[in-house]
């Protein structure tokens, strides 16, 4: 028992990837599936874009109603998990230790690096600007799929809220337009996890374990003007 | 427009279809979609590896599904505000005429005879006696320019007028208390709504599309149209109208859409 009670209050032992935050993520990762293929069924009914069709071979459900059964059933799965996983990001700290601060000058270095292939990736457990940038941005997108989903999953008891987006069509574009952030940040993200296989394996295993950062530590020394 | 045939084909058009070409490529179309279900069931094998799931109508699958479904029928008619309003709009921006939809085209449709027509009242209504075309007509009307939305995605403004159901229901004595109001059609059609639906501002049986009797494709003589609920639920050619507390099964619902539909 003591043994117990000294590692769960022992931070030095925290691993890069919680066990919390590697079931959320792989939860995530089935809800999104469901999401964007039941997504593409529903929206080869009635396009929006004449140009483009999602082929039946990577849509999920057989016919229009079985697309929306999974639609609306991961919905419940996507809502839910994220809503907890912001929750546990804002009450733990993870989002500030991971993804704060993002500094320009440092995104435009990251890109430079990234172009002449300098990228290190020896330290997981530290993200580099443009991972910031992603990783804080796809959360945001996250946010804004869901809300244009109920504002045209429910257009009339959330008037309100598809307002928001000017109108029922105008919603359901955002939410078009949320889906295929989506997809990019997931085809640029799997192909890092392939390129880094440790990063994946990380996010199976915990990856390695991290020292615990005081906020206090992570916080910049705070220079106070001198006078003049 | 509400219901339609269910193609999963991506050879479908945005625009309406012309029905005359439709005619003369029936068997071209056809072919094309025995191609499709061929190549899909190809596909079959491949979408179940990259979802774990098998995506036909297997029978657990749907079971579940339908659970899930009645679930989301519950969280709907907790989140249903009765007394909340649909945005309206002005009659410029109505479609005239409006679109046609249903399970069948539209040269199928079997138009109603008004002389032999009543609308017949069962279940839990005190006053029985069927109504006639004339009778109806005689009834206050209100008219609603809302925007019709299809499960589809697609939508319009679309401009109905009729007696508001809460009125009617009032009129004839109907158990307000229970759980639904079913509807019958001259085309089996089946559909039916929650009783909080039925009882709202916006919820009323239409004769009329654009200050127009309405025309045969649109549910002539007697249509329901409601402010909150998909397309689809807003039954057509309405022959017979029933207040129950069994739940009455729909023409979608059997197929696997959702019942409540909610917007």
């Amino acid at each position: 028992m003591t043994t117990d009670c000294t590692q769960s209050h022992d931070r030095g032992t925290r691993r890069l990837h919680p066990l919390a935050v590697r079931i959320m993520h792989w939860t995530n990762a089935v809800a999104m599936l469901i999401m964007i293929t039941s997504g593409w069924k529903i929206y080869n009914d009635e396009v929006i874009f004449g140009w483009l069709h999602f082929p039946e071979a990577i849509t999920l459900g057989k016919w229009a109603q079985h697309g929306l059964q999974w639609h609306f059933f991961g919905m419940w799965i996507l809502a839910i998990n994220g809503t907890i996983y912001l929750i546990y990001g804002f009450v733990t700290g993870r989002f500030r230790e991971k993804l704060l601060p993002i500094r320009p000058g440092e995104i435009v270095t990251t890109i430079g690096d990234a172009l002449r292939f300098r990228l290190n990736h020896d330290d997981l457990t530290h993200y580099n600007a443009v991972q910031k940038v992603l990783y804080v941005g796809i959360i945001l997108v996250g946010i804004v799929v869901v809300i244009s989903g109920l504002a045209i999953w429910k257009p009339i008891q959330f008037s309100e809220l598809t307002f928001l987006f000017y109108d029922f069509q105008t919603a359901r574009l955002v939410h078009f337009l949320c889906m295929s952030a989506i997809v990019g940040f997931l085809i640029v993200h799997v192909a890092l996890a392939i390129v880094v296989p440790k990063s994946l394996l990380a996010m199976l295993t915990g990856g390695p374990v991290i020292e615990h950062q005081l906020p206090d530590a992570t916080r910049e020394p705070v220079s106070v003007p001198a006078g003049e | 427009m509400s219901i339609k045939t269910r193609s999963p084909s991506i050879f479908r058009p945005r625009k309406p279809i012309d029905q005359a070409v439709m005619k003369e490529n029936r068997a071209l179309v056809d072919e094309i979609n025995r191609r499709n279900v061929l190549r899909g069931a190809v596909s079959l094998g491949a979408l179940t590896m990259l979802t774990g799931c098998d995506p036909s109508e297997n029978e657990t699958l749907q079971t579940f599904m339908r659970a899930v479904s009645s679930w989301n029928d519950r969280a709907q008619s907790l989140i249903f505000r009765p007394n909340h309003l649909a945005p309206t709009f002005p009659e410029s921006q109505v479609l005239k005429p409006p679109r046609f939809n249903a399970y069948y085209e539209v040269e199928d449709v079997k138009p109603v005879d008004p002389a032999g027509w009543k609308l017949e009242l069962a279940g839990l209504i005190q006053d029985k006696r069927p109504w006639t075309v004339q009778q109806i007509a005689g009834l206050p009307e209100q008219e609603l320019i809302i925007r019709h939305i299809c499960v589809e995605g697609w939508d319009y403004i679309v401009q109905w007028s009729g007696v508001s159901l809460r009125h009617f229901l009032e009129r004839v004595g109907a158990d307000l208390t229970a759980k639904y109001v079913a509807f019958k059609c001259a085309d089996d059609y089946t559909e039916s709504i929650d009783m909080a639906t039925a009882l709202h501002p916006q919820t009323i049986l239409a004769t009329k599309y654009a200050r127009e009797p309405i025309t045969d494709p649109f549910g002539f003589p007697l249509r329901l149209r409601t402010a909150t609920k998909l397309g689809f639920k807003n039954a057509k050619w309405i022959m017979a109208m029933e207040v129950t507390n069994e739940f009455p099964d729909t023409f979608w619902h059997k197929q696997g859409f959702n019942w409540f539909a909610g917007i």
